[in-house]
């Protein structure tokens, strides 16, 4: 999955899913609104767009309005994040959305996310039939209303969710995993097994920051730790993930720049994907490229 | 009158050149060459970071860039407002001459004119005080516009941050200069005196909450520059929000950062930046 990466890169580009990208380094869900983007940089987003491949943000059947703030700690090396997904709902995300992203030049990635696997295949079956998008990506970290632990964070679970997602989709579907569990390389042999096309990790870690008075600093409790500081985990879970499953693997977790992205090639990923050094650099994604083509 | 239009920001970061880092009482006014800039509508602001040592101070901090209003344009230079309240700001007030600065900006939407005939009141706490210089600055253009200029401090060493601005009328909590207590009690006659006035307002939370309560009952028009913690600057962390009227949230950096008050249903602490 990983041989000569460059090679492919010289010839115009990679494959990857069926898709034709430009390069192998694309964006976290999350991580960077293009539409928001575009109003504060102009055309220039367009014309150098860092991104081989775009992901939205993790739509979900409802709107959303997010979590209330404070939304973000500053940690060692990182933050934490408990933003909530604020989205507009997939009704608002395909008519509003839509249209916007797809101006962008690179294939667009839906990212979405349900309670349930219905849930799921409902958002599944709607964005398959929109020819604006490319590839669906899942995102299971979305606590089981019964359970309360994260679809993804059990294989049996999240095979179910993915099976019936599956079912609802022509288009690649991605599972994005969740590093907050026992086992990631079981969920993603789980994911592979219910005919998922790839899978991304990692997703945030599990992270709380206190107030000075010994409560939660975050308005919505625990967040997510990402940046620099989950770098090695990353590194250790993508390439635990990349010896047990054959579909490709989207690499993530504190890439900051080619070397970075380098390891995670050399363990295994296909992609690899930038989160929150964006916020630092918007173009940080395109250098990472560069440095990837350059290093060849 | 013109209309303060801004151009839109670079899409890179810009490696900066410190010309100088100089006290002006408890604050310091960071100086960088700047001359390729697309000229910042007054209240818009830049993500900016220190090239070298960003990272290895109290918990390991700073990793994010830091906020800072757009204080003052002069020829090839921008100027920034800064107090040490952190690991960020600390590292950015050791700041050299020569010293590189990663800069992202200008961003977000800045204040609007003033309609004809009006008479502008800027109002500032602390640090805030930034962004009103440069309001200072553009109004100066406005031939029609009144300003009144009405700033706050904690004591007299911060109160030396209001010669940024000319002619202010200042206010302290220990009433080491000027009138002794609220910021607001000095609106509060302003306000009663003419009823043309428009608000422009930049400082602390419960500050900007008390000016916009006051204007909402006296219905005065106020734009509101914020403070939020944000991670990015332009949109893509969702981290900087505050609450708006009627529900949902305004992201500080690409609603903001200034705000009409009316949008707000109020202006909470919340937000708390990374320092």
């Amino acid at each position: 999955m990983t041989g000569a990466p460059e090679a492919q890169a010289a010839s115009g580009g990679i494959e990857f899913c069926g898709l034709r990208l430009a390069h192998r380094v694309i964006n976290g869900s999350g991580t960077f609104d293009a539409i928001a983007a575009r109003r504060a940089f102009g055309a220039a987003l367009i014309e150098r767009f860092p991104f081989a491949a775009y992901v939205s943000k993790t739509i979900t059947l409802q709107p959303r309005r997010g979590n209330p703030p404070p939304r973000l700690w500053e940690a060692p090396a990182g933050l934490i994040n408990s933003i909530g997904l604020p989205n507009k709902g997939l009704d608002g995300y395909l008519a509003e959305d839509l249209p916007l992203l797809a101006e962008l030049p690179a294939p667009l990635i839906t990212n979405v996310m349900g309670a349930t696997g219905e849930e799921l295949a409902t958002l599944v079956a709607a964005c398959d039939e929109r020819p604006e998008i490319a590839a669906i990506e899942l995102n299971v970290s979305c606590p089981n209303v019964k359970t309360g632990l994260d679809i993804g964070a059990d294989p049996r679970q999240l095979e179910d969710v993915v099976r019936a997602c599956r079912a609802s989709a022509a288009k690649p579907l991605i599972v994005k995993l969740t590093p907050n569990t026992a086992d990631v390389a079981a969920c993603a042999q789980a994911a592979e097994a219910a005919g998922a096309d790839a899978v991304s990790l990692i997703n945030t870690l599990r992270a709380t920051a206190l107030a000075p008075d010994g409560g939660a600093w975050l308005g919505g409790g625990d967040g997510g730790l990402s940046g620099p500081a989950i770098r090695p985990v990353a590194l250790a879970q993508v390439a635990a993930v990349a010896r047990r499953v054959g579909v490709p693997v989207i690499g993530m977790g504190g890439v900051q720049n080619a070397a970075h992205a380098r390891e995670l090639l050399d363990v295994g990923a296909t992609l690899v994907a930038v989160g929150s050094e964006s916020f630092r650099d918007p173009l940080a994604a395109a250098r990472v490229a560069e440095g990837l083509s350059q290093a060849a | 009158m013109s209309d303060w239009g801004a151009a839109p920001a670079p899409l890179e970061r810009r490696l900066l050149t410190v010309l100088g880092v100089e006290a002006l009482g408890a604050y310091r006014v960071l100086r960088v060459a700047d001359v390729e800039t697309p000229e910042p509508r007054p209240g818009q602001f830049a993500m900016i970071a220190a090239a070298k040592r960003w990272g290895g101070g109290a918990d390991e901090r700073p990793y994010l860039a830091r906020a800072f209003s757009i204080a003052r344009r002069r020829v090839g230079e921008t100027h920034f407002l800064l107090e040490d309240v952190g690991p960020g700001t600390k590292r950015l007030c050791e700041l050299d001459e020569g010293d590189g600065l990663w800069a992202l900006g200008p961003l977000g939407n800045g204040f609007r004119p003033p309609g004809a005939r009006r008479r502008a009141i800027l109002v500032g706490g602390g640090v805030g005080v930034a962004p009103l210089a440069i309001l200072q600055d553009a109004l100066a253009a406005e031939a029609a516009v009144d300003v009144t200029v009405l700033l706050g401090f904690r004591d007299a060493a911060r109160a030396e941050g209001a010669a940024l601005l000319h002619g202010a009328r200042i206010a302290t909590d220990d009433g080491s200069v000027g009138h002794r207590g609220l910021l607001t009690e000095l609106l509060s006659k302003e306000l009663y005196a003419d009823a043309r006035a428009e608000v422009y307002a930049c400082g602390p939370a419960p500050m900007l909450e008390a000016v916009r309560a006051m204007c909402a009952t006296r219905d005065v028009p106020a734009q509101l520059a914020l403070e939020a913690g944000m991670a990015c600057g332009f949109g893509a962390c969702f981290g900087c929000v505050v609450p708006m009227r009627g529900g949902g949230y305004l992201r500080v950096c690409v609603d903001g950062p200034v705000i009409d008050a009316a949008e707000l249903e109020r202006v909470d602490e919340h937000a708390g930046a990374p320092a």
